[in-house]
């Protein structure tokens, strides 16, 4: 088992995601979340300076569109997934204290 | 945000705005960073073809891409690295390489629940911005990222304290914005206010964005800390928000200084956080506790390739520059013979008057006068019309003595609203030069009058003269319905004296 991540940090990131896990899941998830670190930090390990970092894998830059208008979706079909609606908008519960 | 680098760009030091404390005698200074996000005016969003418009039936601008509906992609909108580049460039930065992350957060105002922004690696880095005192202030970078939804709290009191729901417009969600990040060079609340206006100058020039603080397409964020003068090291900030305008900008800054430097002054330490601003109140309150980067989350957005502008691509963007207001204004003061940093030379250009007073001073004009006219008296609509060569003529009758300060003023008005030149309006107002020897005789006379007030002028202090000068001056511009020149009336006041003397 790693010591790059505890339990805690495990519990943290998940709540930060808004995932709810049981306690056996949080042990499940450090160990495998843990076996991903290690794996980071064998390729970390190695001499690797001459390497530029890869930001992505596919070899392409700059995709890009023009900048024309294209159709937007029907307001009714957008809303009509929606749990709860008011004046074209979707409504949703209050959130106090996570303004970003 | 990532950290501050060693500074490339010394501030200039402008005037700084220093409290100093009742109980201790410190005297404090205020450091501040602005940060502004800015709206840019494309014609679609930054990863999809939604229309980029404020304004429109809710929800309505909106598709599967800026919903974060699942198996969308996005893809980046060339205009927007246009018109960020075009931004970045005039205000000296360089353009670099640049790649896209998720800042990852649960809030409803982004559908996706992360916003797309450049977090490491951003498109324009290092450059500066000059005010019009001369002051430099850095830029640290310049980079792209997406706007959020707007959030309407309903119930409860209207704000997000106590509101029942809220209502989601996710129209705004996706719309390109370049963040602009400043270092903490300002040292006074009007040299702030006098950034964004620049800033504001530069984004209409370049049309990067419509810079509408009111319709919140400009945003200003305000790092405030203070620190005793003379100290090298920057004091823990707080981050202001909810700036709405330029005089809240310049209140809360001033706000914020004394809050915290009354918290120092008693021993307490001041808490990095983020504060709000009550322009009612006229106050700030602590927001939410500022969330640690790593929160965050931020990782390279998989959707999107790396962005790399050629050398081409900015050379040409370059070339398209317009000429920027530091430029304008520096050419005008050359031209009038006058600093750059003066109040007429940056309200000429602020008014957009500066290629008409170049013309003028091109075709003849006293650059002093017609500075002064432009600046006093060309507050009009109509004034960028004005014929330069007429302007020019009518400041060089100004010069000659033949128009006083007040006539001229009087010209200039009836030759923004008619056309006509100076010269044949001075004759229809019966403007006519006075020439000395009847100047004299007036004066002359007016002496006579007065002996008592004479002899004091001539035998009395200072002071005591000053203010029967102005006696003397009155009755002579009471006496000739104020036709004379007052320079000119002083300088046979003068002669008289020292004849007496
Ligand atoms: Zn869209």
């Amino acid at each position: 088992m790693s010591d790059r991540l505890t339990r805690d940090d495990v519990a943290k990131v998940a709540h930060l995601a808004r995932l709810e896990l049981t306690d056996a899941e949080l042990d499940t998830y450090t160990e495998q979340l843990g076996a991903v670190l290690d794996h980071a930090a064998d390729v970390a390990a190695l001499d690797l300076a001459d390497v530029p970092p890869t930001a992505h894998p596919l070899p392409l830059v700059n995709v890009l569109r023009d900048d024309v208008v294209a159709a937007c979706l029907d307001r009714e079909e957008v809303l009509a997934q929606a749990p709860a609606v008011e004046d074209g908008r979707f409504r949703v519960p209050a959130i106090l204290g996570e303004e970003p | 945000m990532t950290a501050v680098g060693n500074l490339t760009h010394e501030p200039v030091e402008g005037d700084r705005f220093t409290i100093t404390s009742e109980g201790t005698g410190d005297t404090w200074e205020i450091v501040v960073g602005l940060e502004v996000h800015c709206e840019l005016a494309t014609a679609t969003k930054l990863f999809c073809g939604c229309p980029n418009h404020f304004g429109a039936e809710p929800n309505t601008n909106v598709c599967p891409v800026c919903l974060g509906l699942p198996g969308s992609l996005p893809v980046l909108n060339q205009n927007v690295v246009e018109l960020a580049m075009r931004l970045g460039r005039a205000l000296h930065c360089t353009v670099e390489p640049s790649v896209f992350a998720r800042k990852n957060y649960f809030y409803p105002d982004m559908p996706k629940d992360y916003q797309v922004s450049q977090y490491d690696q951003p498109i324009n880095v290092d450059g500066w911005l000059d005010l019009p005192d001369g002051t430099r202030v850095g830029i640290e970078r310049a980079h792209i990222e997406e706007d959020t939804g707007k959030n309407t709290h309903a119930g409860g009191s209207g704000r997000i304290h106590g509101a029942d729901y809220s209502l989601v417009d996710y129209n705004r969600a996706g719309v390109p914005l370049v963040e602009i990040v400043g270092r903490p060079h300002i040292r006074h609340p009007e040299q702030a206010k006098a950034y964004i206006d620049e800033l504001r100058a530069i984004l209409l020039a370049t049309g990067a964005s419509d810079a509408k603080m009111e319709e919140g397409s400009l945003r200003v964020d305000a790092n405030v800390s203070v620190r005793r003068v003379g100290d090298a090291t920057l004091g823990t900030r707080c981050e202001i928000k909810n700036l709405n305008s330029l005089r809240s900008l310049g209140r809360a800054i001033e706000y914020e200084a004394r809050r915290q430097v009354d918290l120092l002054e008693s021993g307490e330490r001041v808490h990095q956080e983020t504060r709000h601003w009550d322009e009612a109140a006229g106050r700030t309150r602590p927001g939410r506790s500022k969330e640690e980067a790593e929160d965050y989350r931020y990782f390279q957005e998989p959707d999107l390739v790396p962005l790399e502008p050629s050398a081409e691509w900015v050379a040409a963007v370059d070339a398209a520059l317009p000429v920027l207001p530091a430029e304008r204004r520096a050419r005008l003061a050359e031209a009038a013979g006058v600093d750059p940093t003066e109040t007429a030379v940056v309200v000429a250009v602020q008014r957009d008057l500066d290629s008409l007073a170049l013309a003028a001073i091109g075709a003849g004009g006293d650059g002093r006068r017609v500075l002064t006219h432009v600046e006093h008296n060309l507050a009009v609509e109509g004034a960028e019309s004005l014929d330069p060569a007429h302007f020019a003529q009518l400041v060089t009758m100004e010069v000659a003595g033949q128009l006083t300060a007040t006539q001229a003023k009087a010209v200039l008005t009836d030759m923004v609203a008619t056309g006509k030149a100076p010269d044949a309006i001075a004759a229809e107002r019966g403007f006519e030069a006075m020439d000395t020897s009847q100047l004299e005789g007036i004066i002359d006379g007016i002496i006579a009058e007065s002996p008592q007030e004479w002899a004091e002028f001539c035998g009395g202090d200072d002071k005591r003269r000053g203010k029967l000068q102005g006696f003397f001056v009155g009755k002579v511009m009471k006496a000739t319905k104020g036709q004379a020149d007052g320079k000119a009336v002083n300088a046979v006041l003068e002669a008289r004296r020292a004849a007496a003397g």
